[in-house]
């Protein structure tokens, strides 16, 4: 038996099953909640926050938090966007962002969440962190530049993979991903068929020898902005 | 690594059951047996415990007091919290740096000793003060210091480096501590003299729904800071459904400033560990944890010996007191240098033997806390009110403090003031009163709740410290008129940066943020823009992070902001150029310069 549980985003009523969370339901019903961390069926971490909402005047992350009957969502308010700006910044600055040449570029969550919020430039001062690249592995590049620590990797190899190749270490602003090895990926049993691989919103792990195969111009995000398949499936109007 | 070490690290895992979920207790040891985990052990310890070994380089790189790298035997880690600088710990460093021939972060050459700064260590009133290995040394001279040095040298045990033993339990041989308890003011509820001790046995007459009733008609609140309904949380702990519920003491206290858990736990232990048997009943929990912060580890050996004792007596056990199917047992849980830990759902983590990362909410630890069980986790300061709520009634602790903030608070006071030390007030008490009390009546400002809470000024001095108006943990810094009110709220920003887990963006990238642009403002590079700035990124920091370290680690910067807004408005000035003042041309020109070996042809600086 399961009941529904109505609830409003913006406003607008959206109903939802027990269990689900506020993206969960949000993305049944054709409305983007913008989000790095989350992705797919992978357990929710609730660490990037861009996906921060607010939950009847308290702010919460939409990909942990669950539904109730009644609650009132704010998602696109100006408040809102504009801590999703600076969250979105932070994670620029933070790294080493380089799109104009990352073969990521057209196919990164982060540059398009940039480009869908009008980010031209951060406000933020660069904070240019020494970071390592491992190149050890035949089929598999690490660029810890780029890396926004979402967990996405982690969470993929550990749950879905069942290898645990990767997992955080350090703390603050030393945190990064580390590899189940003394020091490199090639010494891990990582496989390029590893649903991991896949995990990456941005350009930190790829594959090796195929970063251009889709040209500039036919890329995921180069025509339509991130969410848009999301909001496609909206029915209902406000 | 040898066959020896190997067998060593093989036989600690065994001794904790090979059981993964008591890393911490694990790495500590194999830390004390060999100096440091080194990564061969770490792939030892996972092929043990089934894990693997990046989640062990996961919880050993988290923890400040353990290192995957060698360091020496013995290790001093000196406090460099705020207090303790204006005590003049930089000073000390120095002696500790020319006598041992070493900067802080190295190891003598010998292997012997390494040097290190530490947040604070909870001794604020003795300062300057350091922990050798486990043992707290107090109240530094550079005389002391080059004792100290001389003795380890001469392989003298830390412990030996004791000259003088503290007051009450500090002297007991199972302490054995210079430390002084400093309790300048005994109120009603804590360090009452008249404690009766029979709080448990009357509340085992109860049942366990009249007890937290009891709690909530005293209306107790949560003593760490936050200000929760005790009997609110007992209350949907024992609703929980789930088995062998767990009820967890939170001896972490990290806030900076911070040291009236020490006296409890020096002083009061057998109050403290009354309460949480008190909670297990009430709660229907059979497992207690008391999580002791590493700074604390030299009163760990007296404790175990308290609940030992308490065992003997039938306090914890089977049947406790002889009621009949109350079974509770306590174990101790050391941290290993986390101020995160003290966040309950990171302790949590902690004590399940992970990197102390905080958890999602939902599930509450209510709900699924410990390993899932239904979880309470609450402050030492407030199990040992619940003792003495139902000793003597409801009423009697209501009608103490305010109406909304009932009871006596411990605060640890400490800075520029007459007596550094632990006073217990009603709550209510207006921040006059307590610098009168204190002697610090002509100051210029005060940190009421360490550096999360806020720093108050002369016009704010008739507010009162309770929950609804200036809530603290218990940590006051008493800052006379020569201190420098942005160095304090730029040590504060330190700490943040150092002691964020890096879990969620806004408060491992926005502290820095913060940091960096209040360091231009300092160096007069600021401009009035940067105000709106600080107060903006500040609010994206405290809105979006996922714990309360995040949410409230923007605090010094917006406080001051706020009651401080001179001290910010003398140092800033509009660009009289309309650049940008902070951009520093030669530095940022100074890398490619050095790449190309030679100087820029078109921006010359002087």
């Amino acid at each position: 038996m399961s009941t529904t549980i109505t609830f409003t985003i913006d406003g607008v009523d959206v109903q939802g099953e027990p269990g689900q969370t506020i993206m969960q339901a949000a993305d049944a019903a054709g409305i983007y909640i913008p989000r790095l961390c989350a992705f797919e069926d992978l357990s929710p971490h609730g660490s990037c926050r861009v996906c921060t909402v607010m939950v009847n005047g308290r702010p919460q992350s939409a990909c942990t938090q669950p539904i109730s009957e009644g609650m009132t969502v704010e998602n696109n308010t100006d408040e809102i966007t504009e801590i999703r700006k600076d969250i979105i910044e932070m994670l620029f600055v933070e790294g080493n962002h380089y799109c104009m040449f990352c073969e990521k570029s057209g196919n990164c969550e982060l540059q398009a969440l940039a480009y869908r919020f009008g980010i031209a430039v951060p406000k933020f001062p660069y904070l240019w962190p020494e970071r390592d690249v491992d190149a050890s592995h035949p089929d598999i590049l690490i660029d810890r530049n780029r890396c926004i620590l979402c967990g996405r990797c982690v969470r993929a190899s550990r749950d879905v993979d069942g290898k645990t190749i990767f997992e955080f270490v350090g703390r603050g602003p030393n945190k990064r991903v580390a590899v189940n090895a003394e020091a490199n990926l090639k010494d891990t049993d990582a496989a390029v068929t590893d649903t991991a691989m896949d995990a990456c919103p941005v350009g930190a792990l790829l594959k090796k020898r195929v970063g251009y195969a889709t040209p500039v111009g036919e890329r995921r995000y180069d025509h339509n902005p991130i969410g848009s398949d999301i909001e496609s499936k909206r029915t209902t109007t406000a | 690594m040898n066959t020896s070490l190997e067998q060593e690290v093989k036989s600690i895992c065994a001794s904790c059951d090979n059981d993964r979920t008591r890393m911490m207790d694990i790495v500590r040891a194999v830390q004390e047996t060999l100096g440091y985990v080194p990564g061969h052990a770490m792939d030892l310890i996972a092929s043990e415990l089934g894990t693997h070994r990046v989640e062990v380089e996961s919880v050993v790189s988290f923890y400040a007091f353990l290192s995957s790298r060698p360091q020496g035997k013995t290790v001093i880690r000196l406090c460099d919290d705020i207090i303790d600088r204006m005590a003049g710990i930089e000073h000390i460093a120095e002696v500790f740096k020319e006598e041992l021939g070493i900067d802080v972060g190295e190891t003598t050459d010998d292997g012997a000793l390494s040097l290190e700064f530490t947040p604070c260590i909870g001794m604020c009133d003795q300062a300057p003060a350091a922990l050798i290995n486990d043992v707290p040394v107090t109240a530094l001279s550079s005389d002391r210091a080059r004792e100290i040095v001389q003795g380890l040298k001469n392989g003298e045990m830390p412990k030996k480096l004791v000259h003088r033993l503290g007051d009450g339990n500090n002297a007991d041989p199972l302490v054995h501590s210079m430390v002084q308890n400093n309790i300048r003011k005994r109120g009603d509820v804590i360090f009452s003299d008249h404690t009766s001790h029979d709080g448990l046995k009357k509340a085992l007459g109860m049942s366990p729904a009249e007890v937290i009733r009891e709690i909530k008609a005293a209306r107790l609140r949560g003593r760490g800071g936050a200000g929760f309904p005790t009997g609110m949380k007992w209350d949907f702990t024992r609703g929980a459904e789930g088995e062998h519920k767990v009820v967890i003491c939170n001896a972490d206290e990290g806030e900076p400033g911070t040291f009236k858990d020490r006296a409890v736990l020096t002083e009061r232990a057998d109050l403290l560990f009354e309460g949480m048997a008190l909670a297990g009943y009430a709660v229907g929990a059979d497992t207690g944890i008391l999580y002791l912060r590493a700074e604390y580890a030299y009163l760990r050996q007296y404790l175990e010996n308290v609940l030992k004792e308490r065992r003997d007596k039938g306090l914890l056990g089977k049947n406790v007191c002889g009621k009949e199917g109350f079974d509770f047992d306590i174990r101790i849980q050391m941290g290993a240098g986390a101020y995160i830990c003290g966040e309950e759902t990171a302790l949590i983590s902690s004590c399940e033997g992970l990197r102390g990362d905080p958890k999602n909410r939902p599930p509450f630890p209510a709900q699924k806390g410990y390993l899932g069980r239904p979880t309470t986790v609450n402050n030492v300061e407030t199990f040992c009110c619940a003792v003495r709520i139902i000793e003597n009634g409801a009423a009697w602790f209501a009608n103490l403090g305010t109406h909304g903030s009932p009871g006596t608070k411990l605060l640890s006071v400490s800075g520029d003031c007459e007596g550094p030390g632990i006073y217990e007030v009603p709550f209510g008490i207006t921040v006059h009163e307590l610098l009168k009390e204190v002697g610090a009546e002509n100051c210029q400002a005060v940190q009421i709740g360490g550096p999360s809470g806020q720093l108050v000024g002369p016009e704010a001095f008739d507010r009162k410290i309770e929950y609804d108006d200036l809530a603290t943990g218990g940590s006051v810094m008493v800052f006379n008129n020569d201190r420098k009110v942005l160095e304090i709220v730029d040590y504060f920003m330190d700490f943040f940066i150092e002691e964020s887990c890096g879990y969620c963006t806004p408060c491992r990238v926005g502290n820095v943020l913060l940091k960096e642009r209040l360091a231009q403002i300092m160096n007069g590079k600021g401009t009035p823009e940067d105000l709106p700035y600080l107060e903006r990124l500040g609010n994206t920091v405290k809105t979006a992070s996922r714990c309360g370290l995040g949410q409230t680690s923007p605090n010094p910067i917006l406080s001051s902001l706020q009651n401080f807004r001179s001290v910010y408005d003398e140092l800033v000035k509009p660009a009289s150029d309309g650049m940008q003042p902070s951009f520093d041309i030669a530095a940022a020109l100074k890398t490619s310069e050095e790449i190309a070996e030679r100087k820029s042809t078109v921006f010359t600086t002087a």
